[in-house]
């Protein structure tokens, strides 16, 4: 089972990413050319997930999409972890005091806040774009990241091989590079995975409203809002789109799964 | 506890089956979905249109009013008698109207209502409606005279609008929440976020309705609109949002589809005073590169009719000039090249969020792209819009449908956000406006839209379609759209 | 005991204090002029004005944070901008779409993940687990929003077996209220059941693992009487915890789907106030969101500590 999770996961994501990296040299068609009297196409030989309301060609639109999808998830993924692990090693760092304080709390402080209305309002007040929507969902995973670095490296710090380096000399920013990151390293691959997966679905979510990447890029949030007044016109223009982001959700989530029975069975990974 | 005889049971239950089979008294009551809720209930004092859609003819009337065809017919004024030198109008009012708060309407409510709309501090939304006007006088409890400080062409045609509807100072306090009007329907609840509810006025002046009663269903939403009317939760759906739909009410015999017109001028608004825009040649350019059919049918799904300049097709005094602006994308590119641009360049294009902005928007950046201009597209919500666009004058493109009848005139405002300064043009509108002979007025109007087509000014892309979906046993709604309103005085079932 | 309540008290307080700051500076930087807005192309800029003095939009930012704050604490949120009516009133009136549908939602997600959950656990490793496992995993990766859609497009538009969205308001009666309400607490249910179910089966496991459960099986209880009679009770703690933080996040996580389908709820009013920039509303909403979130943090936290003493001495 562990296995087979991994490899399903591996796969999916691999379709995917190959799917994105692709579309920089080559698609079906050329998105940018409407077509308007081939609209709303069905699938065929010719347009093998058939065609949208300008008669673009959704397979072509999909693979570029892709690439809308994984850039503002990762970007959001690395602002995440680029604010929330140091915070999280120099929480632990001084835990009790009242650096350690603050932080947690402003963390707690973004978590109370509702991500999706908060992310409403950073677009209404510096406009709808792609990089306002990857600010919003990389604020979101600020608090994600340093909550975990700072819980697992709590326990790394009473450990002896800790204790040894302190003892040796090393101050607190060196022990915390050397000693504790690289031992929470699995750790935060596994839960970047699955943040990667939420990214997605933010994305989605923020884009279907009209808030995320702008037209004329594609991207697959849009594409469902797109659809919506025609899903019964026209089924597919709703159904492949949702379908795109299920298996690219689906095989982060397995990929996830799949590290962390590989790293350490253990590890448990918050979700919510 | 009553015991019913066995018998008459029986009998008034064959009554009841019959009644079933038998013609029915028609339905009394009727449920219109409008996709806007208004902010709040007051016509004069904001912008909003799904004020009127609501409100117009149904709650408050004016001294004139707009019918289905656009003609302005007398309204609480029975009759008005106009001076030689066009300046006084005389407005003799109807007898025994009534607020629905029980108290008169009279001559005083009339001074009051347009003082108010034209004082320093009234915050009308259509505030240069009743600019012209220097004074107005109570004759007696059944006449006002209004003076003007100079001969409009228009003014009966202003009076009209739901921004001047006459109301009444005992109720003015509470008018946003409580509308208290002269007409065949009083205002009973609002559910916000719902519904409004509006019950018969027994007490009316003129002719009584049909309807007892009727609520206003808000359905923003493009698909629940869809599902709303398939599933008939609604039994009408005045300005239907999603064109692309309208196919499947056609084919389904319990709907009526109406596909009327509205005042809505749909353009590509370009920021006259902004590099390379300024430029007659760039502009022109533009105009050339727009397939209008393209966008009709991909933006609307065909429904709209290509316009040539500012005014609505419709409209008697329009002139066809949509030859101007031919689709042709080779003179755009030599056009370019004149112009100094043969590569093309970049602009923005903001786009509010109307369907027809957002689909159209994409459509124009793909057929700009063709002859060399790159537009960065951004979608707008109406308060950035408002603030960016409109007041900021901080775009190169945008798309809007202009919808207020007969609005040719903001083309003569150097300030109006797309910065179109053409002293000519003002000149006839000036002379327009001092001209009331309707021969004259038509010639001008004629030459007031060549000139704007001619300066390509805007792209001037179609007049936007008022689609209703009804109930085919609904008769009497109106087909085409003059003035944003939802006149439910002559609605009725048809069984 | 007290000493940390009054701890966590303060640190509440303070958090409120902070939020209340931050969610007022961000609104008030959002370009876009309520009276603009709601005058439309043809005013006057004189007109503007007046509507702006009207509405109290001319004071000073400092005064008009005050005069929130103030209003808030002794009950009263203001008067909306475009509506005219007490925000507290028009809030209320949307707490009763939302609140319900939350709680809806909630009660399926339970109903659907405590039975997938236990079955599961109880069968660790074996088909049943396996094809619950995948399920959950597919219903994480699917956007409710899209869900919602697909649910529309087969049982509104094709089977008609309900309306697509729309809501006839409590005074219809319970059923049909609730009939509308069905579909968007499904799609709202369904991502949170799989989430929940993963919690729940997780925390089973643990606990079966745990020595007591070995006692009780030693006692002689069979392997369901030990799971029913200790796992499960034993289980419960991490999940009502998630269950918390699910229940602020369908209350503000309704939002698209209230968008959906049509809801007159919070979510929709959040969005209306923010595209009419009804700045008070929205500053009013999101704080009341916040303070539930919060909230239920707070007590989240008590509860732990009533519950384990180790707790208290950690923050």
């Amino acid at each position: 089972m562990k296995s087979r999770s991994l490899y399903i996961g591996a796969i999916l994501c691999i379709v995917v990413v190959f799917g994105a990296l692709i579309s920089f040299v080559w698609t079906p068609f050329d998105i940018t050319l409407m077509d308007i009297p081939n609209k709303l196409q069905t699938p065929s030989a010719v347009h093998w997930f058939g065609t949208d309301h300008f008669g673009r060609d959704i397979f072509s639109m999909i693979m570029i999409g892709a690439r809308t999808s994984l850039a503002v998830a990762l970007v959001a993924v690395g602002i995440g972890m680029g604010i929330g692990v140091p915070l999280g090693l120099w929480a632990a760092a001084r835990t009790g005091g009242w650096t350690d304080e603050i932080i947690m709390r402003s963390n707690d402080l973004i978590f109370a806040f509702p991500s999706l209305v908060i992310a409403i309002l950073i677009t209404a007040v510096f406009g709808a774009s792609a990089v306002n929507a990857i600010i919003a969902i990389g604020i979101f995973n600020i608090p994600v990241f340093a909550r975990l670095t700072r819980g697992s490296a709590l326990s790394l710090w009473e450990r002896e091989f800790i204790l040894a380096a302190r003892v040796s000399g090393k101050n607190a920013i060196r022990v915390s590079v050397e000693h504790i990151l690289p031992n929470v390293m699995n750790l935060l691959i596994v839960q970047g995975t699955i943040q990667f997966s939420l990214g997605i679905l933010a994305e989605a979510g923020l884009s279907y409203v009209g808030l995320g990447a702008q037209p004329p890029v594609p991207s697959w949030g849009r594409m469902l809002a797109d659809a919506q007044t025609m899903v019964s016109l026209a089924p597919h223009l709703a159904l492949i789109p949702g379908f795109a982001i299920v298996i690219s959700v689906l095989g982060l989530n397995l990929l996830g799964d799949g590290l962390r029975d590989l790293f350490d069975p253990r590890i448990r990974v918050e979700r919510t | 506890m009553t015991v019913i005889p066995r018998k008459l049971a029986f009998a008034s239950a064959l009554a009841l089956a019959a009644g079933i089979g038998s013609a029915q008294a028609a339905q009394t009551d009727i449920t219109v979905a409008l996709q806007l809720e208004p902010p709040h209930l007051d016509p004069t004092s904001a912008a909003a249109g799904a004020i009127d859609s609501v409100l117009y003819s149904n709650v408050f009337e004016g001294l004139t009013r707009f019918m289905a065809d656009g003609s302005v017919v007398p309204g609480l004024a029975k009759e008005w008698d106009i001076s030689e030198d066009g300046l006084t109008y005389t407005f003799h009012l109807h007898e025994d109207v009534a607020f629905h708060d029980g108290t008169e309407m009279d001559a005083e409510d009339v001074k009051f209502s347009l003082d108010r709309a034209r004082a320093e501090d009234s915050v009308n939304a259509q505030k240069a409606l009743f600019t012209g006007i220097a004074d107005v006088e109570v004759v007696d409890p059944l006449t006002v005279r209004v003076t003007l400080s100079e001969p409009d062409g228009s003014f009966l045609f202003n009076m009209a609008w739901g921004d001047a509807v006459i109301v009444a100072p005992e109720s003015i306090e509470g008018i946003k929440n409580n509308p208290v009007g002269t007409g065949a329907f009083k205002f009973a609840d609002w559910v916000q976020g719902d519904k409004i509810d509006l019950v018969r006025n027994e007490d009316y002046w003129g002719d009584a309705p049909a309807l007892e009663e009727a609520t206003f269903k808000f359905i923003s939403d493009p698909t629940a609109a869809f599902a709303a009317v398939m599933a008939e939760d609604v039994d009408a759906f005045v300005g239907f949002p999603a064109p692309e739909n309208l196919p499947q009410f056609d084919a389904d015999p319990r709907f009526t589809v109406l596909r009327g017109s509205s005042e809505g001028e749909t353009i590509l608004s370009i920021n006259n005073k902004l590099q390379p825009l300024d430029d007659l040649k760039v502009r022109k350019a533009i105009a050339h590169a727009i397939n209008r059919e393209a966008i009709i049918d991909g933006a609307m799904f065909g429904l709209g009719t290509p316009i040539g300049t500012h005014f609505a097709p419709h409209h008697p005094d329009y002139v066809d000039l949509t030859h101007l602006s031919q689709y042709d994308p080779e003179l755009s590119k030599e056009l370019l090249a004149e112009a100094g641009y043969p590569d093309g360049f970049k602009t923005t294009l903001k786009l509010p969020p109307p369907s027809y902005a957002r689909r159209g928007g994409e459509i124009v950046a793909a057929q700009l792209r063709a002859i060399g201009i790159e537009t960065e597209i951004s979608n707008l919500e109406w308060a950035q819009w408002l603030e960016q666009v409109f007041r900021g004058k901080d775009f190169g493109l945008t798309i809007i449908s202009h919808t207020e009848p007969f609005d040719i005139g903001i083309y003569a405002r150097p300030d109006y956000y797309f910065q179109y300064d053409n002293p000519e043009f003002r000149e006839v509108m000036d002379t327009l406006q001092r001209t009331t002979d309707p021969e004259a007025r038509s010639e001008l109007l004629a030459q007031a839209q060549t000139i704007i087509a001619e300066d390509y000014v805007n792209g001037y892309l179609f007049q936007l379609a008022f689609p209703t979906v009804a109930n085919a046993k609904i008769e009497g709604l109106w087909e085409n759209a003059p003035t944003q309103a939802t006149d439910l005085t002559g609605v009725r079932w048809t069984d | 005991m007290i000493r940390y309540v009054l701890k966590r008290t303060l640190s509440l307080v303070i958090s409120l204090a902070v939020a209340s700051v931050v969610i007022f500076l961000v609104i008030e930087v959002a370009p876009g002029d309520p009276a603009a807005f709601m005058l439309g192309l043809n005013a006057q800029p004189d007109t503007v004005a007046a509507l702006r003095t009207e509405l109290g939009l001319d004071m000073s930012n400092p005064e008009r944070y005050l005069a929130w704050v103030g209003g808030m604490l002794t009950g009263d949120f203001g008067t909306s901008y475009t509506y005219r009516t007490p925000v507290g009133e028009m809030i209320a009136d949307r707490l009763w779409v939302s609140l319900p549908l939350a709680l809806y939602a909630l009660a399926l997600s339970t109903l659907i993940a405590f039975p997938a959950g236990i079955y599961a656990a109880a069968r660790r490793g074996k088909p049943g687990d396996m094809a619950v496992m995948g399920a959950t995993q597919l219903g994480v990766a699917v956007p409710n929003f899209w869900f919602a859609m697909m649910l529309v497009l087969i049982l509104s538009i094709n089977l008609r077996w309900f309306s697509a969205g729309g809501f006839p308001g409590w005074e219809v009666g319970i059923f049909p209220a609730m009939k509308a309400l069905t579909l968007p607490a499904i799609a709202l249910a369904l991502p949170q059941a799989a989430i929940l179910a993963r919690v729940m089966r997780s925390s089973l496991i643990d606990i079966l693992g745990e020595d007591f459960m070995r006692t009780a099986r030693a006692k002689g209880l069979t392997r369901r009487q030990a799971l029913w009679r200790h796992g499960v009770r034993n289980a419960l703690i991490p999940v009502l915890t998630i269950m918390g933080l699910q229940f602020s996040f369908l209350l503000a996580g309704g939002i698209i789907i209230e968008q959906v389908f049509f809801l007159p709820g919070l979510g929709r009013l959040i969005f209306q106030a923010i595209s009419a920039r009804d700045l008070i509303v929205v500053e009013s909403v999101v704080m009341l969101l916040v303070f539930s979130v919060v909230l239920v943090n707070f007590l989240v936290d008590l509860t732990y500590a009533a519950v384990d003493p180790r707790l208290r001495n950690r923050t």
